[in-house]
């Protein structure tokens, strides 16, 4: 593949990188512990260099050092968001490749579910499910990524019935192949790209959900950072230390928009007919 | 091409709701024949080669009849053992080849997939039968996608998919309509030398009677679901019996035409299922026919000589034509 990469992209596909290896490599980019309080250092300003360290995005109202925290705050987002868009991608579109291919009663059942998932507010449901199940990072992936597989389904169902009824799947079908194969390898692949553009633009939902539920307490638990949680602690704070809901909000702004860009890329490349030209 | 048939077709007849649309109709083919079975659209040829691969549409069902595979009848069994005749016993190919490839596979896995084996595990064989194919250049093509392929080149690649299990039958529908002319007699010389080499039984549907004399052993003509006339091509193009036949055939534009002279027509349109009733299906259409063409449907009966017709009417071999 020889790629074009426009220089636009190029500094999306860099963030992101960026994004990506602060997540992954929180514990040697981190200058401090993210959970070591010091109550002598409290809400110091981005900058502040106090004898043994520099604090570069300043200290939160515990006198924990920022950067730190927002370092292992992209790896809970990142997390959550990647773990949720897979589950609900994966069962999503099972569902709507059962009822794309089937049709019938079992469309309509599926269909209808999905109608019925897609009238609830998922942030409802997710507050809802958490307040019962009580808070913790395999349920926050699970409320969410159950929560949140209508869309791929809709997808799916419509792109599975398009592609079935196009020849080359006759033609798998006279040459033999079964159910299985012909879903999994002539009609996923198919599908694959409006899907990927669904998955793209929910990761960027997934990651606004989790900073939403962790600023209402509901996502991941103090003291471990998450954006959404470091913003809920600096609100009370706003007029005195901008920083802890500047940086933070800035980041949750920057990665969302990078994935969303990237999705309309992604979107234009997966096109196979688009590619080697 | 004297052994026995690889493929019978015994009285198959097929129906949407209460309306038939296939009525008795009943061929055989032989190692290594070209069968065509010929007709206007709508006269129920494409749905008897989906019948024979059991993959009609779900509002058609098979109302009688058997289909003989190797002598074994596969109208009744299970749809798992199905699966295991088509591509490997029993192969189909169509027209818009391009559309028949999966755009996102590329072609060599297209075919291996024919073996249900990888790629990996059987490119040997499957590059000799991309060059028995005729494609140049195999090792380039068996990594490329279909889209970067002519519709020609498709065909081919269709064939080679169809053919690599060693079918004892192949039908190939309407394989060379969404071709230009050249083409087209490539793939059928290309059908003709494979189905001999390989002793593979063919079935051809066509609308195209220059198709069927091109590559035909033997043809059926059908009319509204039925079985008008079968027979050696040959003898058929010769001395057409029934008067549909005879009246397609006249139909069929010459270069010693008179320039801008009207071409021959069939006066009248083909009947819809639900509007068969006794008779002659073709009995409003007909130049010969009488009331009892009418009232009767005409047998399918032998002339002599593997010659079929059903009408009262058919000329003695000496008669003259219409």
């Amino acid at each position: 593949m020889r790629a074009r990469v426009s220089p636009g992209i190029a500094i999306i596909l860099l963030l992101l990188a960026g994004f990506v290896l602060a997540a992954a490599g929180a514990e040697l980019l981190s200058p401090a512990d993210p959970l070591r309080q010091s109550l002598l250092l409290r809400l110091r300003e981005p900058g502040f260099a106090s004898r043994t360290a520099t604090y570069w995005l300043g200290t939160d109202d515990l006198g924990r050092d920022l950067l730190s925290r927002i370092l292992y705050g992209a790896r809970a987002s990142l997390l959550v968001a990647a773990l949720s868009v897979s589950v609900s991608l994966v069962v999503g579109t099972a569902l709507g490749l059962l009822a794309g291919w089937f049709r019938g009663w079992t469309a309509v059942l599926i269909m209808r579910f999905v109608d019925t998932m897609l009238s609830i507010p998922a942030i409802l449901l997710a507050v809802l499910t958490v307040a019962v199940l009580g808070p913790g990072f395999i349920k926050l992936v699970m409320v969410l990524g159950l929560t949140r597989w209508p869309r791929y389904t809709r997808v799916a169902y419509a792109a599975t019935l398009q592609v079935a009824g196009l020849p080359y799947i006759k033609a798998a079908e006279m040459a033999g192949c079964g159910a299985t194969r012909i879903l999994w390898r002539h009609i996923l692949p198919n599908i694959a790209g409006p899907l990927m553009v669904v998955a793209t633009s929910e990761f960027g939902l997934m990651i606004l959900f989790e900073a939403g539920l962790s600023f209402l307490g509901l996502g991941i638990q103090p003291p471990y950072p998450s954006w959404g949680s470091i913003m809920s602690a600096g609100r009370q704070y706003v007029t005195r230390a901008w920083w802890l809901t500047v940086f933070p909000g800035a980041c949750l702004f920057v990665l969302v928009l990078c994935v969303n860009v990237f999705g309309d890329w992604l979107r234009d490349r997966v096109d196979p007919r688009s590619r080697s030209r | 091409m004297s052994d026995a048939p690889a493929l019978v077709v015994e009285n198959l007849s097929l129906a949407i709701g209460p309306a038939g649309l296939v009525d008795g109709v009943g061929f055989q083919v032989a190692p290594g024949e070209v069968m065509a079975i010929v007709g206007e659209s709508g006269c129920g040829k494409s749905v008897t080669a989906q019948a024979i691969m059991r993959l009609l549409p779900d509002a058609i069902r098979q109302t009688g009849g058997r289909i003989l595979l190797g002598g074994r009848d596969i109208s009744a069994i299970p749809e798992r053992a199905m699966r295991a005749v088509r591509g490997q016993l029993m192969s189909m190919i169509f027209q818009e080849p391009q559309a028949a490839l999966d755009p996102l596979t590329t072609v060599g896995s297209q075919i291996a997939e024919a073996l249900r084996q990888p790629l990996g595990r059987v490119r040997g064989e499957v590059l000799r039968m991309l060059r028995d194919v005729g494609i140049s250049d195999p090792e380039r093509r068996i990594d490329q996608h279909p889209f970067e392929l002519s519709g020609g080149m498709c065909q081919r690649i269709m064939i080679a998919s169809a053919l690599i299990s060693r079918p004892a039958v192949l039908i190939a529908d309407e394989p060379t309509t969404a071709l230009d002319v050249t083409i087209q007699a490539q793939i059928l010389d290309l059908l003709r030398r494979l189905a001999i080499e390989r002793q593979t039984a063919v079935v051809l549907i066509t609308h195209d009677m220059g198709v069927v004399a091109d590559i035909a052993d033997r043809m059926a003509v059908m009319y509204a679901g039925r079985i008008a006339e079968a027979g050696p091509t040959a003898e058929i193009f010769a001395a057409p019996r029934h008067p549909y036949t005879a009246l397609l055939l006249a139909s069929i534009p010459r270069l010693s035409d008179v320039p801008k002279s009207k071409l021959a027509v069939i006066e009248g349109r083909v009947p819809n299922p639900s509007e068969f009733g006794p008779g002659c299906r073709f009995a409003s259409r007909c130049p010969r026919a009488d009331a009892r063409c009418a009232a009767e449907t005409p047998p399918l009966r032998p002339l002599g000589a593997g010659r079929l017709t059903a009408c009262f009417h058919a000329e003695p071999p000496h008669g003259t034509q219409p």
